[in-house]
């Protein structure tokens, strides 16, 4: 009689130790206080995301990055391409485009390595002004709103109409992949609006 | 009965406590090798914990390593990082953080344990970095994280012979002056850097005990063993990188001193000297300068409100550039082009290259998106990725040929397109001297001296630059740069600076 309640008593233990160690276990595994997703870009109602586009500084000199409306898009690639194209319409003033005016984007698209292709119209090449200022502008905008925006992009090829190129106006390589390049980036003038609404609205 | 009883509530109050004990169990946790933070300020390092395969950094560090403030949020699972009115925040268990706004995706989830917040070494670089006022690179392989624009030389170590004598070989890339001293036992080597990338052998054998960094960032240490006798430090330069020979002998008898004063080798940079790196020119003294006017045919380049056009003013000061360089300096000229044609880029860096050319100088005139820009600029090639890599690759893959007479010829291997990455230093030295010989004549911009991947330079195989003359977007600079005395100025500096370069190299190479 005595053994078996001691047997009972041993079985009793046990099972509450095997609950306790479950219990414990999901303890554990689940979040103490199992936060909200961190909601950081939420959608606007107009559904608009808030993208650092850069342009010429009014002076001409550097390139300035300014905040613009960019249309919200799914997935990173629509995204990239919503970005490239606003950068390039107009530059909200007092700002200056650095794309040539009439440049298409002929396809935009990102590999798994974290290189973006920005595979550009032939008119680029044909309608730039030249000079190694204006081409390292143009050049850097792209490559710099790109990188800028989309944190999983880290290096740009360009191309031009589907295919590398030695260079847009005959000075700077785009014949591999360009990381960001801030040397051509100045802060804007403290005066200046921060963000400059586009030009849609 | 009694006594099982006792086993039992024993039992029950051991499995009560470890019920209660439970959740303030630290995570199953390795340490891993810290990494080191390389800064201005010198190196730290920042523990590292391994948890499911991942490496994690403690947010505590961050903030003393990187002045940042954390707040942890108990109630929301999260916590904030503030850096300069800058916020990053992050939830326990998300692999991903919000970074002033941008969600940022994280290699592995934010871990909270014994209440303090982990996140993944991959953070620093990808969130903080981000936000932070100083560029912050992490470079897994050497567990090294850069705060800063640092200038990093990569230093391979390797025993070549066990010996005695034991010979070691440390090649720096890119050449670097290299100061060798000796002190209690061991050779330090400081490197002219902020911080030393090394690839060191794991084991040493022979009289050298280890290879290991220093405390300072710029050091490398050999720590020699009892049996070690005078230690002999050499350095030669092959393009572009400084290699450094350590010969220790063994001890006669007893363990004598280590000498104290290592007998540099004749070629600079001498180890304790205080000559930069050398310039290169191949051991060719300067017999051929080709002149690249830019643009022309079809493409005219940049054309101003007046008129002018680039391709014009290009050729027009190339030539005289060529006239003044052969009366004046007796050396060979070659113009990529001589005529109004259009000549790809690969021609002529190909011109350049076949006529073994000792400088290659690009004619150019500037245009901006505005007409206020004005001034002269000098441009040299930017190595990107592939090119540091190469310039590495050649360093370390250059094959040592004897020649006739003693002595032996380095040859290095590298990818065509890539030739500018051995002579990048040399290149800026004579973009450096072309921007000092233009301001005495001509106005200059605000950045007189520029580097970026430029098409044409990246292709030569010898010292290369691209001057622009001047922003023909400027009208008072059009005007200007359409006159006889401009376009004389400009070529009288530049033949000017291809004499002091010219200087500079051969007394270099008579040292």
């Amino acid at each position: 009689m005595t053994t078996r309640r001691l047997l009972v008593a041993g079985a009793v233990l046990i099972a509450i130790g095997l609950v306790v160690w479950g219990v414990g276990a999901l303890v554990t595994k689940q979040p103490a206080a199992a936060p909200a997703v961190v909601e950081t870009t939420t959608p606007t109602e107009t559904a608009h995301i808030t993208a650092t586009l850069f342009y010429a500084s009014s002076d001409g000199r550097a390139l300035v990055p300014v905040k613009r409306d960019v249309p919200l898009a799914s997935g990173v690639v629509e995204q990239g391409r919503q970005i490239l194209l606003t950068e390039m319409q107009a530059a909200p003033a007092p700002y200056i485009k650095v794309i040539p005016e009439g440049t298409t984007l002929r396809a935009f698209y990102v590999t798994d390595r974290g290189d973006a292709f920005v595979d550009l119209g032939p008119e680029i090449v044909r309608t730039h002004p030249g000079g190694s200022l204006n081409e390292l502008l143009t050049v850097y905008a792209l490559v710099n709103a790109v990188t800028a925006n989309l944190p999983a992009v880290q290096r740009v090829q360009l191309l031009v109409d589907g295919r590398e190129v030695d260079a847009i106006a005959g000075h700077v390589d785009i014949r591999r992949p360009l990381m960001r390049d801030s040397s051509l980036v100045r802060e804007r003038d403290a005066n200046q609006d921060s963000k400059v609404k586009s030009e849609k609205e | 009965m009694t006594a099982s009883l006792r086993i039992a509530r024993a039992t029950a109050a051991l499995a009560g406590l470890f019920l209660i004990a439970l959740p303030l169990l630290p995570l199953a946790q390795d340490n891993a090798p810290p990494y080191s933070v390389l800064s201005r300020d010198g190196r730290r390092s920042i523990p590292v914990v391994v948890n499911g395969g991942r490496e994690l950094v403690s947010v505590d560090d961050l903030a003393s390593l990187f002045q940042v403030t954390v707040r942890g949020d108990q109630l929301a699972g999260g916590f904030t990082l503030t850096y300069k009115g800058k916020t990053i925040i992050a939830s326990a268990d998300k692999p991903m953080a919000s970074v002033d706004g941008r969600l940022v995706a994280l290699p592995s989830p934010v871990v909270q344990s014994n209440r303090r917040w982990l996140v993944p070494v991959e953070f620093i670089s990808r969130a903080l970095g981000p936000i932070y006022d100083q560029r912050i690179t992490l470079r897994p392989a050497a567990r090294l994280i850069l705060v800063g624009d640092l200038r990093v030389a990569h230093v391979a170590a390797r025993i070549d012979v066990s010996g005695p004598p034991t010979r070691a070989t440390f090649v720096v890339t890119p050449a670097s002056k290299v100061t060798a001293s000796t002190e209690g036992g061991r050779v330090v080597l400081r490197v002219d850097a902020d911080a030393i990338e090394a690839t060191l052998p794991p084991s040493a054998t022979g009289l050298i005990e280890s290879i290991h960094l220093g405390d300072q960032p710029d050091t490398v240490i050999v720590a020699l063993t009892r049996a070690a006798g005078p230690a002999r430090v050499s350095a030669s330069a092959a393009d572009n990188a400084t290699r450094i020979t350590i010969d220790v002998a063994a001890a006669p008898e007893a363990r004598p001193p280590v000498s104290q004063s290592p007998t540099p080798s004749p070629q600079p940079p001498a180890p304790g000297g205080e000559s930069p790196a050398p310039l290169q020119l191949s051991g060719r003294t300067m017999q051929t300068i080709v002149i690249d006017p830019g643009h022309g045919g079809d493409d005219i380049g940049v054309k101003g409100a007046g008129g002018l056009q680039e391709k014009d003013i290009a050729l027009d000061v190339a030539r005289r550039v060529r006239s003044l360089i052969e009366s004046r300096l007796g050396l060979r000229v070659i113009l990529t082009r001589d005529e109004d044609k259009s000549v790809s880029l690969d021609e002529r860096a190909a011109t350049a290259n076949n006529n073994k050319a000792s400088l290659l100088v690009s004619i150019h005139a500037n245009g901006a998106p505005s007409a206020t820009p004005s001034g002269a600029e000098v441009f040299y090639d930017r190595l990107d990725r592939e090119g540091e890599a190469a310039r590495r690759a050649a360093a370390e893959q250059s094959v040592s040929l004897p020649i006739i007479g003693g002595g032996s010829r380095v040859l290095e291997i590298i990818p065509w397109d890539l030739a500018q990455a051995r002579h990048i230093e040399t290149s800026e030295t004579l973009a450096g001297v072309l921007a000092e010989e233009l301001r005495k004549v001509v106005p200059m911009s605000q950045r007189p001296r520029q580097q970026a991947p430029m098409r044409l330079l990246s292709n030569a195989d010898m010292p290369a630059a691209l001057v622009e003359m001047a922003y023909l977007t400027n009208g008072a600079q059009e005007k200007e740069a359409a006159k006889d005395a401009f376009k004389n100025n400009v070529a009288q500096a530049i033949v000017n600076a291809v004499a002091r370069f010219r200087s500079l190299t051969e007394d270099r190479e008579t040292q």
